[in-house]
């Protein structure tokens, strides 16, 4: 079989760190190679080389025989080499076509080829089933229909090698599962695809060869039928991981309650109406969506960022009648952020300084205005070791931590004070597959002291696997809750989708299997 | 090429950093030296001497510098919480404004008292100005650098009519200055024969006590947690608003005191051309620091250098004094450049 890619003894240094160690591959036609790794294993380094991003200190890359130059992004896309990145890059106030052709027209040709562009990008999504409306505009689209915007910008290109970076974290089930047919589709007209994720079940459904890459090494290679869940998981971090299950347990009184909540949307975000939850002590409540249906909205209000504009907020007992960040903590709760970077941490403060920054006016770490250096470091270091958040000292630079250990940071200034409730919302968000087993079990850990948690999350998988109810969000509506042990994936996904899973579902595009991110 | 972020800048960087870009500035307005057809070391020779050459020199350097390491540091408090206050030189003005109200026989006490009353009514008068803008930006996200940028001109012209009115000393021949400030209110000087006044100590106290806020306080923290990423900070439940108000408080309130030294220290009147930009010049020295409050002090040493050695220069050779604002204007440039560098490499590819 010819290989359309080949790339040779690839090394890449960034200082002491060897991001790619030697690493060779091949991608022959027709062929959906998965990319498995942790965080930091060197994936995205290596995709960046192959693209033109990066320059490797060693090795080469070869599209067809004949070798890219190295550092340019324009010979990558000349050559056939598409990229679908995670985050999209695509203009919101653009039409569908626009966003299309962007980049691909000469600035100093007066005139567009819109017609041809336009008959060009119809042919091209009814071939490959990604059916769009070109004039529609961007901005009013699914994130499942960004995403075929983004491969059709590929295509348009004549890309003939697709790199598809963790395509399915921002799916519902059921757009995955149409995604994965668009690559079956797209691979029997002889496409390559590198698939890049972490999500075994994905990469067991749709690719045909496994390369795992560990701390900048291939270190495991094999046709996709030989392989399974658990010998992928343990390649990929090098060790047996088994993510900690919850054990039944009998809910307490009602940490928190919400009661007809309604609030109106913000500069471009959604409006909450009328949502009613509770959560009580000793017990996690799941709430699933599809990212941009609210959850941002129900975080802010818990987190006391916000204040419903009609409803009450209770927590412990106590209506919240002027909430800020710093009653909410006061009372009791612990709050992990989605963001880690932009609302978790201030990257260029030190560890020490995150440690206590919700601490701030409180003894022992303040008195009278002066901040007590050493009771802070004091705290500090005995949170670094309680929670094994591996780093230099509790000088470092927070933006240095890698994602689970500043994770960990985050959840020793939240989970330390003992919170009669903890938010977590996106708490495994971007995390390896140690650092998700850790996160998961300080969460089932709180839940044992006597904690509710209030679990916010896109990954089935992982809300199946920790709540006790299920709830979810669609459009700012938030659904009666479920019992987590008898919902299906299949429900949850329609419901995220909009539909009453007890209505006919003949109309709607379901997947026999229950959904591949489960 | 491309830039790269440096997990770690070596110290040793991070230090020198600031002197090699200094040392570029220099090699760079050489060149305009050379086309007036002088000679670049002589030129450079006579700068030096002139800032720090003779006692006269260094006290009239140390002078200058007294408004800037307080206009600088109300650039360094603001600009650590990313409160842009571009509006130092009207802040000056109303504490001298301030200082020139009470301080002109309003009040009648002995000069223990009266020099504090006159600084803390400066601080306020520049302190109020920047609550304004401060407000309008949190509750309406009006850019303060607009705002306090055209406070500055408003705040001249309503000095320029009080002084042209109600505030002009009918001793004064015609010219358009107030009357002057009372024996009791005036600095004492603190080198002989010189226009040194104690003005330079408490300039030196206030960067000593912003360090110390910036380093210990609750206050401190707040300030570059906002700065750094308030939506981190606000998360982390640190009052935003709050912080920014407070913050231009303390930011105006320096530039203020500024104003008020330099009508009771070293002018003893308020005339419109009281101060030749430090409220401006205050950013260049906050910016040539890093921010940084002791380093404020050392580059207003070195500004105030340049200014007081390009005039000095200009009278003994053919050079006009403006290269002293070339001067200063490109070593900002190379430091900002410079930090650029510290932070990040440089990579082919």
């Amino acid at each position: 079989m010819s290989a359309v890619l080949r790339l040779e003894k690839i090394t890449k240094r960034f200082g002491s760190l060897v991001a790619n160690d030697g690493v060779s591959l091949s991608l022959a036609r027709g062929e959906v190679l998965a990319l498995l790794g942790e965080n930091g294993a060197g994936k995205t380094t290596l995709m960046n080389i192959l693209f033109g991003h990066y320059v490797a200190d060693e090795g080469h890359v070869e599209v067809e025989g004949k070798a890219l130059p190295p550092g340019a992004p324009h010979a990558a896309i000349a050559a056939g080499i598409g990229m679908v990145h995670q985050h999209f890059t695509l203009a919101d106030n653009l039409t569908v076509l626009d966003n299309v052709v962007l980049g691909t027209e000469s600035l100093w040709r007066p005139w567009q080829g819109r017609a041809a562009a336009r008959s060009r990008l119809t042919s091209m999504s009814s071939e490959f089933g990604l059916t769009l409306d070109p004039d529609a505009l961007v901005g009013d689209l699914s994130v499942g229909e960004r995403q075929r915007v983004e491969i059709l910008k590929a295509l348009y290109r004549d890309a003939r090698i697709l790199i598809m970076d963790e395509p399915t974290a921002v799916l519902t089930p059921q757009e995955a599962e149409s995604l994965f047919d668009t690559l079956r589709k797209l691979v029997e007209r002889g496409l390559s695809i590198i698939f890049i994720s972490h999500k075994l079940n994905e990469i067991l459904a749709i690719s045909d060869r496994v390369m795992v890459l560990r701390r900048g090494k291939i270190v495991h290679e094999m046709p996709t039928e030989s392989a399974d869940r658990h010998i992928l998981a343990e390649a990929m971090v090098g060790r047996a991981v088994t993510r900690p299950k919850a054990d039944p347990m009998e809910p307490g009184r009602p940490v928190l309650s919400m009661k007809d909540i309604s609030l109106r949307p913000s500069a471009g975000g959604v409006a909450l109406v009328n949502v009613n939850l509770e959560v009580r002590a000793h017990e996690v409540v799941g709430i699933a969506g599809v990212s941009g249906n609210g959850q941002v909205q129900l975080a802010e209000l818990i987190s006391g960022l916000s204040r419903p504009d009609s409803g009450t907020l209770t927590l412990f007992g106590e209506t919240l009648e002027q909430p800020s960040p710093a009653k909410v903590v006061g009372l009791g709760v612990g709050r992990i952020p989605e963001d880690r970077h932009a609302e978790g941490v201030i990257g260029e403060m030190s560890i020490w300084e995150n440690m206590i920054s919700e601490d701030l006016r409180a003894r022992p770490i303040s008195n009278r205005g002066l901040i007590d250096h050493g009771a802070a470091r004091a705290r500090t270091e005995d949170q670094i070791a309680r929670f094994d958040v591996r780093c230099p000292g509790p000088n470092a630079e927070t933006r240095l931590l890698s994602g689970g250990n500043m994770q960990k940071l985050i959840l020793a200034r939240a989970l330390s004070r003992e919170p009669g409730l903890v938010l977590a919302n996106q708490p495994a968000r971007g995390l390896d597959e140690g650092a998700i087993a850790y996160v998961h079990g300080q969460l089932l850990a709180a839940r044992e002291r006597g904690a509710g948690v209030l679990l916010i999350t896109e990954d089935l998988e992982e809300l199946l696997a920790l709540s006790d109810r299920v709830a979810v969000i669609y459009h700012g509506r938030l659904s009666a809750s479920l019992d987590a042990k008898t919902v299906t994936p299949r429900e949850l996904g329609l419901m995220m989708a909009g539909h009453d899973p007890n209505e006919d579902t003949s109309g709607t595009q379901g997947s026999e299997n229950g959904g591949a991110a489960a | 090429m491309r830039l790269e972020l440096r997990e770690a800048p070596p110290i040793w960087l991070a230090g020198l950093a600031p002197v090699l870009a200094v040392g570029a500035a220099l090699l760079l307005c050489a060149g305009l030296i050379v086309w007036t057809g002088e000679s670049v070391l002589e030129a450079y020779a006579l700068l030096v001497k002139g800032a720090v050459g003779s006692r006269f020199a260094l006290a009239e350097t140390l002078t200058r510098a007294t408004p800037l390491i307080l206009t600088g540091l109300a650039a360094a408090v603001a600009f650590r919480a990313k409160l842009w206050n571009i509006g130092g030189e009207g802040q000056l003005y109303m504490g001298a404004l301030a200082a020139t109200w009470l301080g002109t026989g309003a009040l009648d006490l002995p000069p223990l008292l009266l020099i504090p009353v006159l600084l803390i009514a400066g601080a306020l008068a520049g302190g109020s100005v920047l609550i304004v803008p401060a407000l309008i930006k949190n509750k309406l996200k009006v850019d303060e650098v607009v705002t306090t940028l055209l406070l500055n001109f408003i705040i001249l012209l309503f000095v320029n009519y009080l002084l042209e009115g109600p505030l002009k000393d009918p001793m004064s021949l015609g010219w358009p200055q107030a009357a002057p400030i009372v024996d009791e209110g005036l600095l004492p000087k603190i080198l002989e024969k010189s226009r040194l006044h104690l003005g330079l100590i408490i300039a030196l106290l206030a960067a000593l006590a912003i360090w110390l806020v910036m380093r210990f306080t609750v206050w401190g923290f707040e300030i570059k947690a906002v700065g750094l990423n308030a939506r981190g900070a606000a998360f982390a439940g640190i009052n935003v608003n709050a912080t920014i108000i407070r913050t231009a408080l303390i930011s105006g309130g320096l530039a203020g005191i500024a104003g008020v030294g330099e009508v009771i220290g070293l002018k003893g009147y308020l005339t419109l051309d009281l101060s030749p930009g430090f409220g401006y010049t205050g950013i260049a020295v906050a910016m040539l620091a890093q921010l940084h409050p002791i380093g404020v002090v050392v580059s207003a040493f070195f500004l105030a250098g340049i200014y007081v050695g390009a005039d000095s220069m200009g009278r003994a050779v053919n050079i006009p004094t403006y290269l002293a604002d070339v001067l200063v204007a490109s070593s900002v440039l190379c430091v900002l450049v410079s930090v650029m560098l510290v932070r990040f490499r440089i990579r082919r590819g």
